[in-house]
């Protein structure tokens, strides 16, 4: 059993939690993953890292109640246990040697970006943040992302925090006067696909981050195999992070979508960093 | 004087209508009058050639006598002194190919029912002494040194098992949250029900030996770190990467490799979706691409799921299928289909990306190939649509690459399995053991224990001050 040891709620719909887990906390990178299983009758779902403390032997994890076990996760307390709790999986984050990089960040996927950003800045890259949200009530971690980034730009869709519109407006923009060595984009399928295709056209090295839907986590199911550079890859041990301008976007949408039928019978209504 | 009947007691199992709507386990077992009948065809022969046919060496006519007599736990006890996991190997073993292979009385007729009545100890076992008596089959005093296990899987399970008996202080790392391997995940309930699984490993842990889950070694741990913690390791981490055919349309939603199936069946228990919470996909037609004993185990589960039309589609032809006789039996009787001497080449979907058909061409045996076996050759302009919501890749799995990426000197093979002494199962790390399919390639459960049997006596002559 892995106990929650604090938990706070980020906004309505996203909750942070550090979990009790020091073999994993010593081994911890940015980038890699944990999947957990809340009790017997549980599904497994993978969630990125979202912090560690060594010392204190502790994962962060930061997850939006979409789904039925998000849900559930969302309903436990600091001093609850959780059964499964497995990691870090996937490959870490490659960050070094880069001077100007851009961090993007969506909806919950901001979460994820967050400790690579935070990494890029530990080792003494520029970083400028794009963090886009719905609305002003979803931004989450924005004192944290100022305290390491040189430049932070919030976006929201309806234009009630920030500039109005999407992450790619802003890097459209700032890729007018700035170079970036390179771009690293995590959050929903659509919004990596579109800047992928802006990098592209720049000619800027991009970094996506795929949580796919997958069972182990390990390579064992297969579940979470993408199309990169026309070949078949694994989410879990070939990524999580993979070349934006490879990744089959296209393919990626149309698999994440599979369970969709289910999740709503088990009161699920999408993957869980549609945010 | 023996029972010279020429045919096997026949075993009571479900009907084929019936069970294949359930996943309750097929095949039902002896009663204690049935095993003691079938106990007496043996002819107890002194030089006991089915012995050699058995990679864990039980002392076969030893314990069918005891079963003869009536005498069951004695039974059990002779098997449990060599074989840790006796309730699986009496259902999932090939036996036809192995102790039953050689034994004098399939010389006219057929074998004894070996497997059987291996089942049938220690099934009786488990419902007969609740409290595992294990003070038998401790024999030795303590040895205050310490064997890390990685999987637990057959070859790990039996490595653990051995060791502790020996006296040795085990811990046994599985990634998954269940221990059992591909017992836990591969096989299906109606095979090999999970309570015994968890029976036999419960057996394990009286004897001492610690499960330890969520272990993904070679993330969380490294080989050396578990060097540091422990006198010698074992890795049985098993076949776990699934194969694809490489062709169109495999990554179309509807596609599964087998290991994803059946684990999400298996481990997760998908069929039992939504009590449990992971759900499984099935449609009505279901193709399963394969001829091995996965394949069947995908097919009867797609077909216990509620798929109407459950097709195998196999290159070669009856004689070349992999899987054993019986499961073949067993998925023809459900209703399995078995198109052979079909080949799948592309997979198409709708605009959803859901499989909509699969189109083969069909093939014809030619010269044989490096197997042995007739390579199968095109037969030009035979492609064919055939209609199909799911396709199950079923065409083999190879060794989990995560142990070889992070161990610096553990010597691996091309195709990625690890090189070991095969007399001593050692590999190029002293001290650190390997066995089971991580070795072989995707092989069977009774192999992997040999292995692991293989690996803890000389685990055991490692650690032994002498």
């Amino acid at each position: 059993m892995y106990k929650i040891v604090s938990k706070r709620i980020l906004n309505n719909s996203v909750h942070m939690m550090d979990i009790e887990a020091p073999l994993i906390a010593a081994k911890a990178k940015p980038g890699q993953f944990i999947i957990l299983r809340i009790d017997e009758e549980g599904e497994r779902i993978p969630l990125t890292i979202a912090g560690f403390n060594r010392e204190g032997g502790t994962v962060k994890i930061i997850f939006q109640l979409v789904g039925k076990t998000t849900m559930h996760l969302g309903a436990l307390e600091a001093g609850d246990e959780i059964r499964d709790f497995v990691g870090p999986l996937g490959k870490a984050s490659e960050l070094e040697n880069y001077k100007n990089a851009c961090v993007i960040g969506g909806g919950l996927g901001t979460a994820i970006a967050y400790p690579q950003a935070k990494e890029l800045h530990r080792l003494g890259a520029k970083v400028d943040i794009i963090a886009g949200f719905r609305n002003k009530d979803l931004i989450i971690l924005e004192d944290e992302m100022k305290n390491i980034s040189d430049n932070l730009y919030i976006t929201t869709d309806d234009g009630s925090n920030g500039t109005k519109g999407f992450v790619t407006d802003v890097l459209k923009k700032n890729l007018e006067t700035k170079t970036y060595d390179v771009v690293i984009a995590i959050g929903p399928l659509i919004m990596m696909k579109f800047v992928s295709k802006l990098t592209k056209d720049a000619g800027i090295k991009t970094i996506v981050s795929m949580n796919s839907v997958m069972v182990d986590g390990t390579g064992m199911c297969g579940g979470c195999r993408l199309t990169v550079g026309g070949e078949t890859k694994f989410a879990c041990v070939d990524g999580p992070d993979f070349d934006g301008h490879l990744v089959d976007f296209d393919e990626a949408m149309m698999r994440g979508a599979r369970y969709k039928t289910e999740e709503e019978h088990s009161c699920r209504l999408g993957g869980y960093l549609n945010g | 004087m023996a029972d010279m009947r020429q045919d096997k007691y026949p075993m009571p199992e479900q009907e084929p209508d019936i069970r294949n709507r359930n996943f309750k386990e097929v095949a039902l077992g002896y009663t204690k009058e049935l095993a003691m009948q079938e106990a007496a065809r043996c002819l107890n022969c002194k030089h006991k050639p089915c012995m050699k046919g058995c990679p864990v060496k039980v002392d076969i006519p030893g314990f069918i006598m005891q079963i003869k007599e009536g005498n069951i736990e004695e039974a059990y006890q002779i098997i449990a002194g060599t074989n840790s996991l006796p309730a699986v190997c009496g259902r999932v073993c090939p036996q036809e190919s192995q102790c039953e292979e050689i034994c004098v009385r399939a010389i006219k007729g057929q074998a004894v029912g070996i497997g059987r009545l291996e089942r049938f100890a220690a099934d009786w076992h488990m419902e007969h002494t609740p409290v595992y008596g294990t003070e038998a089959l401790i024999g030795q005093t303590a040895i205050k040194k310490s064997v890390g296990v990685v999987g637990a899987g057959p070859a790990g399970l039996t490595c653990a098992g051995d060791m502790a008996r020996k006296g040795y202080d085990v811990t046994v790392y599985e990634a998954f949250h269940e221990p059992g391997g591909v017992l836990t995940y591969g096989i299906p309930e109606f095979r090999l029900p999970k309570s015994i699984v968890k029976k036999e490993i419960s057996i394990l842990e009286k004897l001492g030996v610690e499960v330890k889950v969520n272990m993904v070694i070679g993330k969380i741990l490294t080989i050396d770190e578990l060097l540091d913690k422990h006198d010698t390791v074992f890795i049985g981490t098993g076949a776990g990467l699934p194969r694809f055919m490489r062709i169109p349309g495999e990554n179309l939603n509807g596609v599964y490799s087998a290991n994803e199936f059946l684990t999400r069946i298996n481990l997760m228990k998908a069929y039992k979706f939504p009590e449990y919470d992971t759900p499984v996909k099935i449609g009505k037609n279901v193709a399963v691409i394969g001829g091995g004993n996965v394949a069947m185990d995908a097919a009867r589960s797609a077909k216990r799921l509620g798929a109407e039309n459950v097709y195998i589609i196999y290159r070669r032809g009856e004689e070349e299928l992999p899987a054993r006789l019986e499961e073949i039996h067993h998925a023809k009787d459900e209703g399995i289909i078995f198109k052979l001497l079909e080949n799948p080449v592309s997979i198409e979907g709708d605009n959803k990306g859901n499989v909509t058909r699969i189109e083969c061409v069909s093939m014809e045996l030619g010269e044989p190939d490096d197997s042995g076996r007739r390579r199968p050759v095109t037969i030009n302009g035979s492609e064919h649509l055939i209609d199909m919501e799911t396709v199950i890749v079923a065409i083999g799995q190879t060794p989990n690459p995560l142990i070889k990426n992070t161990t610096e000197k553990l010597k691996t093979a091309s195709w990625g399995g690890i090189i070991v002494n095969e007399e001593t199962m050692e590999t190029s790390i002293p001290g650190v053991y390997a066995g089971g399919d991580i070795v072989t390639g995707a092989a069977t459960v009774i192999l992997a224990m040999g292995a692991g049997k293989t690996a803890a006596d000389a685990m055991d002559a490692y650690l032994r001050p002498e």
